[in-house]
Formats: structure tokens, C-alpha cells, sequence
């Protein structure tokens, strides 16, 4: 194991995070208090409670889920497709490192940013939202390293298959974003109309936003086994496709 | 000499079909420069490529120092340090903390005095705390090359490393190089400047549309093949030439002024002066004397198009 080197990747990404401060961070905890603003604080009509909790502190696990998936695959993903774009990823490939240390370094470094993120995002919540409380504070943890390590790997993926910039913001953009959207962020599936609530079960970050809100209030759309489930599995289908890509050097290696 | 990398029957043909490499095979020894000359497209960076691990074998095997670059790869990678050709580097880093990360990518323990080292014999030194998109072309090849030798490399591959820089900066470079051969390290270029490689190089290998199609002592190739030619303008045209001076091969011009003699210095019509004895005897008066000697460039220019 190259160690020295996963720590090299790995600090060679976290400065890029400090140096670049104001967007890696400033500016998700920014966009995700004006969801606040707008869908809690001055919300005119409409339920000032779902499943007995009050909106503003319904909508904290969808919005903190909401920053992980999004943040989380443009991290990794540009972290990855950076490289390749100026060029500088010759080094890398003729460096002496298996892909599993580049993944962890790699997807470490975003989902840490990630994990840095979600708590940012929470404090944010509690001034928002101060009557928030979290019944499993682990589970809660657990869910949010999980998230973030899953979407890592995820954006890693379309960095790397990605050949322009379009490419990388089309999944967070035009995939995630709306699903997670449809997913019950804002909202409980289980208040829609059929045939949607079914529809919505084929929703996947339906069962991620589920699970998550499940740790802070014990209530969720789906059984909190599932969402785990969800979790593992997204996780695991992702190290087989990298693994795979890789091993073929796909995209990468010609 | 012991040879540090083996190459044996290497192809590679990439997915849009071209064939870049026919089986190639190469020896390279250690602690020597190798130039790698040939044309643009000729398979020189393919070969460096596949030998460091960015591009994939289509066959064939590699080793380095006995380890093969496939299933050894952590052994042979962390020996051999790449200088590419397309000047790719980050644009916000400084230059004290891409040496340092180049370092530790290739698994060493992180060694200040090192890299200080390899800024301070690169001219770097000043400009460790500068910002990579401030320097200037020449400033980033050296930054290049000091990323390569952070690791301390046994093995140096420099894919045109001076093209581009001006004449100054190329001296300091080449410098930089034989300071590391005389270090033991193992040096491999490829340049199309051929006076880099008549300067610096202990063999010549020139590859031409994915062959190795000729590798030699430079010394000894420059003898066989750079042949001096003499030219000697006449002050009255000769018709032919005089039967006396059969032996010399000469060759005429089609005015009848000018006798050309091609000589090899230390072959069997060498030197001019029985030639010029001869002339005196036979009176035929020459108003100008000229030599030329071919260079590596007429040499690799005449093999590369007799390919073609």
C-alpha cells in the first residue's frame, strides 16, 4: 500500500477545498439557507406540519440530503476530470498506485468535504429550525459518512467517463437534482395521490432522504432498513463499476 | 553493459487502428543516454508511454531493471521519473508543492533537503513559493522536470524536454542531465533537435513509422555514416575524368568545374592529401577547396526518407 501517496492526493485535495473556500463551501450553506427562507421561514398556506413535525424542521435531512448528493458527485467528479482536462494526469497513471488507494484518496478527500458540508448545513438548520432535535444522532452520522462516500465514488465515475464539462453537470443537474426534488425533500410521499406514491418508490433518493430524516425524527416514508439497504447496495454497485474501469483502464488509459 | 530495460516484441495498435508500435524491440543500458530520435508520429512517445504505464500494450513485454511493467508495476514505476512532452500542470499550486506532491505520489517519505536540492540545480529555488500559472513557458518545463527527479528516479525519460525553450535555458538543461548521468541515473530522450542528441547522447536509436530501424554507439554511427565530402571548383572544365584518378571515385559535375570526393576519415580512401598530390601531378588547377562533414542530421534524414 503507497501510502505517501494516498496522503499526497489527499492534501493535494483538501487544499484545493481551502484555497477555493468561498465556492466549496460558503456557497452551498448559502443556497441551502435561502431554501430555508423560501420553503420554511416565510412559506404563506399550505401544512405547517407533516407527520406531527413542524415544516421548517421537516425539510432539514431533504436539504442536507439535497447538498450531499449534489456537492458530493461535483467534487469528486471534478476532481477527477480536472486532471485528465489540463493533462496533468500522466503523473498519476505513471505513478506507482493501485486504484485503490487513488479512490481513496480521491473519494475520501470529496466525501470528507462532503461530511464537512452536511454539518455546516445542520448548524446553519438549528438557527432556522431551533426546536430541531435528532433521536439517533449515530444513525444520523452513519447515514451522512455513507451518503457522501457513495456520492463520491458516484461523481468519481462521471468524472471519469466524462469527456467535457457539460457531461459532468448533466447527472447532478438534470438527474439528481429533480429526483431528489420528487424524493420527498420538501414533502412526505406518503401525502401524494396514487398512482405517484407508487411511482415514487422507484425514486432512489427516495430512500435515501427517507432514511436519513428517519435518524432525526423516527418516522420516515420507507422502513429505515430499506433506505440502509439502498445505501450499501449504491455503494457497492459503485465500487464494481470503478474497479471495472480501472482494471480496463477505460477512459482513462488508451 | 547490463541492460535496465528490456523491451521485447512490443506492439501497439490504438481503438482508431493506427499502428503505432510493430513489435519493437529495445535494450537500454544502465546508466547511459539514449537518444530516441524520428519524425513526428514515428512512435516515440508511445513507446516512453507504455514504458511508464499511461498507455496500455497491445503486446509484447517491458521489463525494468528485471520487473515487468505490468505485474510489477509499483517496483518499476517508483524507479523511472517522466518529463513529458505537453507542458500539463496545475495552474494555482506553487512550485515547492507540486515537488512535494510528485514525491510523495511515487511512495517516498517527504525529504525537504531533496527537493530543495532539485529546485536549486533547476533554478527553481527563487520561485518555489510562486504560483505555477505565473512562470513562464521554460520556468514550467523545469518545474516539470524537477516534479520527475523529487522521487530521485534511476530512470529518466525526457520526451523532447527542450522544445521550446530557448538556447540558454536548453544548455542548463542539458547541464541538469549530464550531472545525473554522472549520477548513475539512466537517461533516455527523445528530441527532435538532432544536435541535443549529437551533444548529450551515448547511443542513437531512431524509430520511423513504429520501428526501431537503426541503434548505435553514437560515436561509432557518426563514423560510419558521416562521411566527409570534398569539393574542389576548377579553374578549366574538365570533359571526363582522367583515368589516373580512378581510384578516388570521383564524381563530376555536368560543367566539368566541380570534382566532388566523398572520403572516410578512417576508412580505406581516406584523407585528401594523395588525392590533391595526384591533381598537382597531373596539373589540373582548382581555384577553391571545400569539406562539409555530415551531421547526425543529414544521417538521420537520409535513413528516415529511404524508408519512405
Amino acid at each position: 500500500m503507497n501510502l505517501y501517496a494516498v496522503a499526497a492526493i489527499y492534501r493535494f485535495e483538501m487544499n484545493r477545498t481551502f484555497r477555493t473556500l468561498w465556492q466549496s463551501i460558503v456557497s452551498p450553506v448559502v443556497s441551502t439557507s435561502l431554501y430555508f427562507v423560501v420553503f420554511g421561514a416565510v412559506r404563506a398556506g399550505g401544512p405547517s406540519e407533516i407527520d406531527g413535525m413542524p415544516y421548517g424542521a421537516f425539510i432539514v435531512p431533504g436539504l442536507i440530503m439535497l447538498s450531499l448528493f449534489t456537492q458530493s458527485i461535483f467534487n469528486a467528479s471534478f476532481a477527477i476530470f480536472f486532471p485528465k482536462f489540463i493533462g496533468t494526469i500522466y503523473e498519476l497513471l505513471s505513478a506507482p498506485v493501485s486504484f485503490v488507494e487513488v479512490i481513496m484518496a480521491y473519494v475520501g478527500a470529496a466525501a470528507t468535504k462532503s461530511v464537512m458540508l452536511g454539518l455546516i448545513i445542520l448548524a446553519t438548520a438549528f438557527v432556522f429550525a431551533p426546536h430541531l432535535a435528532i433521536l439517533h444522532p449515530l444513525l444520523m452520522l452513519v447515514f451522512l459518512v455513507l451518503t457522501s462516500l457513495s456520492f463520491s465514488l458516484f461523481g468519481f465515475i462521471i468524472g471519469v467517463l466524462s469527456k467535457n464539462f457539460e457531461e459532468i453537470q448533466f447527472i447532478p443537474m438534470l438527474i439528481v437534482t429533480p429526483m431528489t426534488f420528487l424524493g420527498g425533500a420538501f414533502y412526505s410521499i406518503t401525502k401524494l395521490p396514487q398512482p405517484w406514491q407508487t411511482i415514487s418508490h422507484f425514486n432512489p433518493a427516495v430512500y435515501l432522504i427517507s432514511g436519513f430524516r428517519w435518524t432525526f425524527f423516527g418516522k420516515g416514508d420507507v422502513p429505515v432498513i430499506w433506505s440502509l439497504a439502498f445505501i450499501f447496495g449504491f455503494f457497492a454497485v459503485c465500487l464494481v463499476i470503478v474497479s471495472w474501469i480501472f482494471k480496463t483502464g477505460y477512459k482513462i488509459k488508451v | 553493459m547490463a541492460s535496465i530495460i528490456s523491451v521485447k516484441g512490443l506492439t501497439k495498435t490504438y481503438d482508431t487502428g493506427v499502428e503505432a508500435l510493430k513489435p519493437v524491440d529495445l535494450e537500454v543500458e544502465k546508466g547511459e543516454i539514449l537518444a530516441l530520435l524520428g519524425p513526428n508520429g514515428a512512435g516515440k512517445t508511445t513507446l516512453i508511454a507504455i514504458i511508464c504505464g499511461i498507455v496500455n500494450p497491445s503486446g509484447g513485454k517491458v521489463t525494468v531493471d528485471g520487473y515487468d511493467i505490468i505485474d510489477d508495476y509499483r517496483k518499476t514505476r517508483a524507479m523511472i521519473g517522466l518529463v513529458p512532452q505537453e507542458l500539463a500542470t496545475e495552474a494555482f499550486e506553487t512550485v515547492w508543492s507540486v515537488a512535494s506532491f510528485s514525491r510523495g505520489l511515487f511512495g517516498k517519505a517527504p525529504n525537504p533537503a531533496h527537493i530543495e536540492k532539485v529546485l536549486k540545480s533547476l533554478s527553481l529555488w527563487d520561485k518555489r513559493k510562486d504560483k505555477i500559472m505565473t512562470l513562464s513557458g521554460g520556468m514550467k518545463r523545469r518545474v516539470l522536470i524537477a516534479k520527475a527527479l523529487s522521487h530521485e528516479p534511476r530512470i529518466l525519460f525526457l520526451d523532447e524536454p527542450t522544445a521550446g525553450v530557448d538556447v540558454e535555458l536548453r544548455k542548463d538543461m542539458w547541464q541538469v542531465v549530464r550531472e545525473l548521468r554522472d549520477d548513475g541515473v539512466t537517461i533516455i530522450l527523445t528530441t527532435h533537435y538532432i544536435e541535443e542528441a549529437e551533444e548529450m547522447a551515448d547511443r542513437v536509436a531512431v524509430i520511423n513509422k513504429g520501428e526501431i530501424i537503426l541503434i548505435e554507439d553514437k560515436d561509432v554511427l557518426m563514423r560510419k555514416l558521416g562521411r566527409k565530402q570534398l569539393v574542389l571548383h576548377l579553374q578549366k572544365p574538365l570533359k571526363s575524368i582522367p583515368a589516373a584518378l580512378k581510384p578516388w571515385h570521383l564524381a563530376l559535375s555536368e560543367d566539368g568545374l566541380t570534382l566532388t570526393f566523398l572520403f572516410d576519415p578512417e576508412g580505406e580512401r581516406a584523407g585528401a592529401a594523395p588525392l590533391l598530390r595526384k591533381l598537382d601531378e597531373l596539373k589540373i588547377a582548382f581555384d577553391d577547396i571545400s569539406t562539409s562533414q555530415k551531421s547526425l542530421e543529414d544521417i538521420f534524414v537520409g535513413l528516415v526518407s529511404d524508408r519512405t
